[in-house]
C-alpha cells in the first residue's frame, strides 16, 4: 500500500515549489550541479541502500539457488544447476504438503476465532463510560502485545501446563487433569488463545478510532426514531467500522501463509511437527537443520511468490471495497 | 464520576448494566494480570510453599529473593543480561541512525534519484527474500556467530523510513528555507531544525525497535552457535521451556537453594521489566503512531 502512497505518479501540484524555493530553478540544473547540490542527501541515504542491497536485494537474487544443487563448500559458483528438480522433490514430499495444510487450517481458524474478537471488545469497551475504568482496561490489555513469544509461552505453560494452575485446580477437585501445552489435537485451538491473549487487546486500537470517527448525530438520529441499544449498533456502529474491517480482513487473507513463526518454533518440540509444522518452520528445518539448501530455498521461494500475488490481490480488493464504503457511509 | 462522557440520550443507565459491565471489566483485566501475579509470586516463593501447593504461588506467604539472587550470581544468566542489554542499545541505535538519515535523505521531493532509491526502499515491503538466502549471506560475510548477525540484516525496516520521512515532510518548508538562506547544509538542517522537531517520532520508533531487540529470539538462535553467546530470550528459552537450570552460582552453605520454579519465574519477571520500563511512553505515542501507520501504510 505504501508504495502507491508515497511514490505518487501524478504529482501534487505543490511540489514544485520545494524546488522553485531555492535560488536556481531546478528543472534546468545541470547534472553535475544538482549532483553537487544533493550530495548529503545522497550520502545519507547511503547506509539504508548498503544494508537493503546486502540482505534483502542480493539475498533475493540468491533464491537462485532454488534451481540449484547448492553445496556450502563449493558456494554459488561451484554448485551444479539442477532446473525444476528441487521444485519436483519439494512436490513428492508428503511434509511439504501436510505443513502447507497445517499453516491454511491455522490461518482458517484464527480468522474466525482471533479476528472477531478485537471488533466485539472495541465495541464493548467503547459503551463503558467511566475513563478511567477504561483507560485502566487498555493499558492491561495492550501490554501483552510487547512481550515476546518466549514470555508469553512460558506464562501459558505456567498457567495452563502439566503443573499449572488450571490442572492443579483440578485435580484438588477430583477431576482429571489434562495438558493442553503438549497435546498434538487441541495445539491448534491453543496457537489461537495464545494469539488471542497476546494481540486481541492491541488490535482494539485501530476499531476504536473507526468508533470514534462515527458521527455523533447519528446515534442521536437513531436515538429519535426509537432505536434500542441493539439496533444502534447493527445500523450505526457496525456500518461504521466496516471499511477499516473489510480492510484488515482482507489484508490477514493475504497474509494466510504466514503465521506465527516463532510462536509455533517454541512449541514444536513439545506437539512434534505432524500438528505443528508450518510452512516457515519446514523451510528452516529442511535448510538450516538438515541442509537440504535447494528444496528449501524452493518451498521459501514458492511461499514469497503466492504471498505476494495474493498481498496485490488482496490490496486491489481492498482499495476497490475500501472505496465503496466511503461511498455508502 | 462514571457518566463523564455519557451522551444525554442515552439515559441513566440500569444499575444491573453498570455491574455487568463493571464485571466484564475486571474479568478481562483479570485474565491479562493473573498469569503476571503467579509469575511474580512464584519468583519470589520459597521452596516449602511452592513444594505444598504442586509448583506455583498466587500469593506467597513469605516471601524470598533467593531466586533473584542466584540469578545474578549465575554466570549465564548474568552474561545473557549484559548480552542482550548490549544487543538491544547498539541495534536501537544502528537501526535509529540508518532510519532517520534515509527519511531525510528521501524526504525532498526532486532531488537527485530521489523517486528511484525511494522505489527501492519501498519495494521491500512487498517482497522480502527469504529464510535461507538471507543466512547464506550472513554466513558468506562471515557474520555468523557475531552480534552484528543480530543487528544489521534487519536494522533497516522500509516502514519506518516511511513513517518518519512523513513526520519530516509536515514540517513547514518555510523552515528549511530560512536555514538555507543562513547558509546551513544538509547534515546542519537534520541536526538543528528536522531532529528537535521529530524528536518524539523519532522516540517512539526507537522503543519499537528497542522493544523489537529484547525480544527477538530467532534471530540469535538462527546465528550465534556458541551458548556462550546467547542473549536473555534464549537462555530463558531454555531455562523455562526446556527446563535445563544450570546455575553456576557458588552454593552457600546453610543456605536453602531456591526452587527451579522461581528461577524459571524470576527470569520472565527480569524479561518483563524493562518492557513495563518503556510502555508508559509507548501507550503515550502508541495510538497515534499505529494510527499513522495505518493510514500511510
Amino acid at each position: 500500500m505504501a508504495v502507491n502512497q508515497a511514490s505518487p505518479r501524478v504529482k501534487p501540484p505543490h511540489a514544485g515549489k520545494l524546488q522553485t524555493s531555492g535560488e536556481t530553478p531546478p528543472r534546468k540544473m545541470p547534472f553535475l550541479a544538482k549532483l553537487w547540490r544533493d550530495s548529503p542527501l545522497l550520502v545519507m541515504v547511503a547506509p539504508t541502500v548498503i544494508v537493503l542491497l546486502l540482505f534483502t536485494y542480493i539475498p533475493l537474487l540468491g533464491s537462485v539457488i532454488a534451481f540449484m544443487d547448492y553445496v556450502p563448500f563449493l558456494g554459488f559458483t561451484g554448485s551444479d544447476w539442477v532446473g525444476w528438480d528441487n521444485f519436483t522433490s519439494l512436490f513428492q514430499d508428503q511434509a511439504f504438503w501436510h505443513a502447507l495444510w497445517n499453516t491454511l487450517q491455522i490461518t482458517f481458524l484464527q480468522l474466525l476465532l482471533y479476528f472477531p474478537i478485537p471488533v466485539l471488545l472495541a465495541v464493548f469497551l467503547n459503551t463503558v463510560a467511566m475513563p478511567l475504568a477504561k483507560k485502566f482496561v487498555q493499558s492491561v490489555i495492550y501490554l501483552p502485545h510487547f512481550l515476546s513469544w518466549v514470555i508469553i509461552v512460558a506464562l501459558f505453560q505456567q498457567i495452563a501446563g502439566g503443573a499449572g494452575v488450571v490442572n492443579r485446580f483440578l485435580i484438588t477437585h477430583g477431576l482429571s487433569p489434562f495438558d493442553v501445552m503438549s497435546d498434538p489435537g487441541t495445539f491448534k485451538l491453543l496457537l489461537t488463545t495464545q494469539a488471542i491473549w497476546k494481540d486481541a487487546g492491541w488490535g482494539t486500537i485501530i476499531f476504536l478510532a473507526a468508533i470514534a470517527a462515527i458521527d455523533q448525530g447519528l446515534y442521536e438520529s437513531a436515538v429519535i426514531d426509537g432505536a434500542g441499544a441493539w439496533r444502534r449498533f447493527w445500523h450505526v456502529t457496525l456500518p461504521g467500522m466496516r471499511p477499516i474491517i473489510i480492510l484488515l480482513l482482507i489484508l490477514r487473507l493475504g497474509d494466510s501463509l504466514t503465521v506465527g513463526f516463532e510462536q509455533i518454533l517454541l512449541q514444536r518440540d513439545a506437539v512434534g511437527p505432524g500438528a505443528a509444522e508450518v510452512l516457515d518452520t519446514y523451510v528452516y528445518y529442511n535448510g538450516v537443520i538438515d541442509g537440504s539448501w535447494g528444496t528449501a530455498t524452493a518451498a521459501g521461494l514458492l511461499k514469497g511468490i503466492v504471498s505476494l500475488l495474493l498481498v496485490l490481490v488482496a490490496n486491489k480488493l481492498a482499495h476497490r471495497l475500501g472505496e465503496e464504503g466511503v461511498y455508502q457511509r | 464520576m462514571t457518566s463523564v462522557n455519557r451522551p444525554v440520550w442515552l439515559g441513566k443507565p440500569k444499575p444491573v448494566a453498570i455491574a455487568l459491565k463493571g464485571l466484564a471489566l475486571i474479568l478481562i483485566s483479570a485474565v491479562v494480570i493473573f498469569p503476571f501475579l503467579v509469575v511474580v509470586s512464584t519468583s519470589v516463593a520459597t521452596k516449602k510453599e511452592i513444594d505444598a501447593n504442586g509448583g506455583y504461588l498466587i500469593w506467597p506467604a513469605q516471601i524470598s529473593f533467593e531466586a533473584y539472587r542466584q540469578i545474578f550470581d549465575g554466570t549465564q544468566v548474568t552474561r545473557s543480561i549484559v548480552i542482550s542489554v548490549g544487543v538491544t542499545v547498539v541495534g536501537t541505535a544502528f537501526s535509529l541512525f540508518c532510519t532517520v538519515l534515509a527519511a531525510y535523505g528521501l524526504s525532498r521531493k526532486g532531488s537527485l534519484f530521489q523517486r528511484g532509491l525511494l522505489t527501492f526502499v519501498l519495494i521491500t515491503l512487498l517482497f522480502g527474500p527469504g529464510m535461507i538466502p538471507v543466512y547464506l549471506m550472513v554466513k558468506q560475510l562471515g557474520m555468523l556467530n557475531t552480534y552484528w548477525a543480530l543487528i544489521i540484516p534487519g536494522a533497516v525496516s522500509a516502514f519506518n523510513i516511511v513513517i518518519i520521512r512523513g513526520f519530516i515532510q509536515g514540517i513547514p518548508q518555510e523552515l528549511f528555507d530560512a536555514a538555507r538562506m543562513d547558509g546551513a547544509g544538509e547534515w546542519r538542517i537534520l541536526w538543528s531544525i528536522v531532529l528537535p522537531l521529530s524528536r518524539a517520532v523519532v522516540a517512539v520508533v526507537g522503543l519499537f525497535l528497542a522493544v523489537g531487540y529484547w525480544n527477538n529470539y530467532f534471530g540469535p538462535l538462527l546465528y550465534l552457535n556458541d551458548t556462550e553467546m546467547w542473549p536473555l530470550q534464549l537462555v530463558m528459552r531454555s531455562f523455562v521451556l526446556e527446563n535445563n537450570i544450570t546455575t553456576t552460582a557458588t552454593h552457600i552453605p546453610g543456605q536453602i537453594a531456591p526452587p527451579a520454579q522461581s528461577i524459571q519465574m524470576a527470569l520472565v519477571v527480569i524479561a518483563t521489566i524493562p518492557i513495563l520500563c518503556v510502555y508508559p511512553f509507548l501507550t503515550k505515542h502508541m495510538s497515534k503512531g499505529m494510527l499513522t501507520g495505518a493510514i500511510k501504510g
